[in-house]
């Protein structure tokens, strides 16, 4: 109640620490001029946030500060933190630092009779005018209490100590040991410092130790109240979730291909989007690192760069086994396109992979990410926190608008059982998810490739066989006939008959024809002959005619012959007549 | 400040002094008085012409604080003969003063 009405006011003053995730856990810092506890058992890394809130204060945002330390010399310190890019001396000598270390020896003190820490305020008072500083470190405190007996004595003096620098309006970090049980800290400091208590805490699990910021206190304001991992990198202390916290990221319609036409083609025929995440899943030696190359060579011939994390072989494995499906990985690596990062998953906690990942994103800045595979990197841990860890690394790729493909491998290597469910809590994280099968028929197998889902575009629900060769990787349609989907050997089989069949048909149709056609010539023939048979007793009639009218006509003229002659003998040749 | 200067010891009386004592203190406060009262009663007690007492008041010169690792005020470094010791309070048990400056209650050897 009382921290959402002081939520409405104006927002309480704070001071950035600059340590990544730490200010958007608290909402943009610690409070300003206020103390802040910061807990945790030994090799937390109390003193590394301690000091990177110090120096990012003085470099990045002119405030310089002063270190106290109790427990290891300026000189030690310095040491320590070269390693993290800090040069304290340097800062020193610029006077943005005050390193002042004091040391105290139970043995060489004697106590007599009454004081006061007075010379504590006065060095501190010192450090702070000589730089005019606005940020103060005490680590740890808790030394005091075995340097010096006398306990009421400290325990006022502590208060004494906060309220003074609360009245000076220093921003502090007061680091503090962890107690027993459930006490923040061995001697009670919480009990001074009210404002902000943050808890560091270092876990082992599976062998793997992973740290973990808590803010357990931040009065008057909200705050994340999570457990986060958090690591100590290169590059200093850093938070996570360095994104989580958010789900704003932009989005674009640009489309990315695959590197393989005919997968293209079953997205909507452009291929993934720009800044989405994939998802490649399937059993083992389906072909999953090999989608996975193939878009990382596409994206390099485009001249951007691609970057790998490889979990399983090593890169020069890589390089050789792609080379195999007509994937050349070492040309570009040659041009300084692709970074390969194989690395053992087991090398470190995943959320030390994680800030690998993140510092070699922004070092190289890909527009092309890989992860091959994301089972063996988080798997193998516990899983429920693996899905956070691979949210903040997918929002990380989608704010910074890098396609990911990852590469996951399924349990069990039959096709038919979907052991691709236990995968379902990684897959609602992806935007596309292919998935591979191994389709084993006939005494063979064979890969299949399947768009599972692919949001934003129409994608295609289509099984099509995947075939990895020399020449590279291809698509073909799978044979679907009758109830049955035949793929490698099989579909060929089953083609060829299917065009031996046709053969057949078009010669038997061929020869039907031609039955025909000679038939057909048969009748003509025949018709040709009735034809001349026709004909010829036609000429026979017309002969037959033509001699009968001839005979008529010579007897016609005979007779009139006779008739003439008879005119001429008549009396003289009666007996001619007569002969008739 | 004055006053508590006055009541060292005189350094050219004591041309060698065997104990270099400086004593911290913040301001001229009770507890500052008393300190050095209780300091210079044993020193002449127990360590008559052997001693040196320097006072270094850190309202003025805080900057000789961390020079000598001090935390607590009044504090008695005993800087000389070495190793260095440290004493911290008003100084008021006598007897651990003696313990803490590593001095014989009695006579003084030539340690």
């Amino acid at each position: 109640m009382k921290k959402k009405m002081s939520d409405r006011l104006p927002t309480l003053p704070k001071a950035r620490t600059g340590i990544e995730g730490l200010d958007q856990i608290t909402g943009g810092g610690l409070p300003a001029g206020r103390p802040t506890l910061v807990s945790g058992s030994a090799g937390c890394g109390k003193t590394m946030l301690a000091i990177e809130f110090l120096v990012r204060g003085a470099t990045q945002f002119g405030e310089p500060g002063v270190f106290m330390m109790f427990e290891e010399s300026a000189a030690e310190l310095a040491a320590n933190v070269r390693s993290m890019g800090f040069d304290l001396e340097e800062l020193q000598a610029q006077k943005k630092i005050v390193l002042d270390y004091v040391h105290i020896e139970r043995s060489e003190i004697e106590e007599t009779g009454e004081y006061d820490l007075e010379g504590l305020f006065i060095r501190l008072g010192h450090a702070i005018d000589s730089i005019g500083a606005k940020r103060v470190v005490f680590d740890t405190l808790e030394a005091l209490f075995a340097g010096l007996s006398n306990h009421a004595v400290l325990r006022a003096e502590l208060r004494r100590l906060f309220r003074w620098l609360k009245d000076r309006g220093m921003t502090a970090i007061i680091t503090g040991e962890k107690g027993e049980g459930s006490a923040v800290t061995r001697y009670g400091l919480e009990e001074y410092v009210a404002d902000c208590v943050i808890i560091l805490d270092q876990r082992i699990q599976d062998q793997l130790s992973t740290r973990r910021l808590r803010v357990l206190k931040y009065r008057g304001t909200a705050h994340g109240t999570n457990e986060y991992p958090f690591l100590i990198g290169a590059h200093g202390f850093s938070v996570l979730p360095i994104t989580s916290l958010q789900l704003d990221h932009q989005v674009t319609t640009q489309r990315v291909p695959t590197g393989i036409a005919r997968l293209d083609e079953m997205l909507g025929g452009l291929g993934y989007f720009r800044g989405s995440s994939v998802l490649v899943s399937g059993a083992p030696g389906t072909g999953k690192s090999s989608i996975a190359s193939k878009f990382m060579e596409t994206a390099c011939q485009r001249g951007e760069r691609a970057l790998l994390f490889a979990y399983e072989e090593s890169s020069a494995q890589i390089v050789r086994n792609m080379r195999s499906v007509g994937i050349d990985l070492e040309r570009w690596i040659k041009k300084g396109l692709l970074q390969i990062h194989a690395s053992r998953p087991t090398l470190q906690g995943h959320e030390q992979h994680l800030v690998t990942m993140h510092d070699a994103v922004r070092a190289f800045r890909p527009t092309v990410v890989a992860v091959d595979p994301i089972t063996n990197l988080f798997m193998t841990h516990n899983d429920a926190e693996v899905k956070p860890t691979l949210m903040r690394l997918i929002d990380f790729l989608k704010k910074e608008q890098i396609t990911a493909i990852f590469t996951c491998l399924t349990t069990g290597g039959d096709a038919t059982t979907a052991p691709e469910d236990s995968q379902v809590g990684v897959s609602s994280l992806m935007d596309t998810w292919l998935l591979l099968r191994n389709i084993e028929f006939n005494g063979e197998r064979n890969r299949t490739i399947f768009v599972r889902k692919s949001r934003g575009m129409a994608h295609s629900n289509q099984v099509r066989e995947f075939i990895l060769s020399d020449t590279g990787i291809d698509l073909v349609d799978v044979y679907l006939g009758g109830d049955r989907v035949l793929t490698g050997s099989a579909r060929v089989t089953q083609e060829a008959q299917e065009r031996s069949a046709a053969t057949l048909r078009e010669q038997d149709h061929q020869l039907k024809l031609r039955q025909l056609d000679s038939k057909r010539k048969a009748i003509d023939a025949q018709i040709a002959a009735l034809q001349a048979e026709a004909e010829a007793e036609t000429a026979e009639v017309h002969f037959a005619i033509t001699q009968e009218t001839l005979q008529e006509t010579t007897a016609d003229l005979n007779a009139a012959a006779m008739s003439q002659q008879r005119r001429v003998t008549s009396g003289l040749n009666g007996l001619t007549k007569g002969k008739r | 400040m004055n006053s508590l200067a006055a009541l060292a010891a005189d350094p050219a009386t004591t041309a060698s002094p065997k104990f270099q004592l400086r004593l911290y203190v913040a301001g001229q406060t009770a507890r500052s008085l008393a300190a050095f009262a209780n300091l210079h009663r044993i020193c002449e007690t127990h360590l008559a012409g052997q001693y040196y007492i320097e006072v270094i008041d850190l309202t003025k010169t805080p900057q000789l604080a961390a020079g000598d690792q001090i935390l607590a005020v009044p504090t008695l470094v005993r800087r000389l003969p070495e190793p260095i010791k440290k004493i911290i309070g008003d100084l008021s048990n006598e007897s651990r003063v003696l313990v803490g400056l590593d001095i014989q209650p009695v006579a003084i050897d030539a340690r």
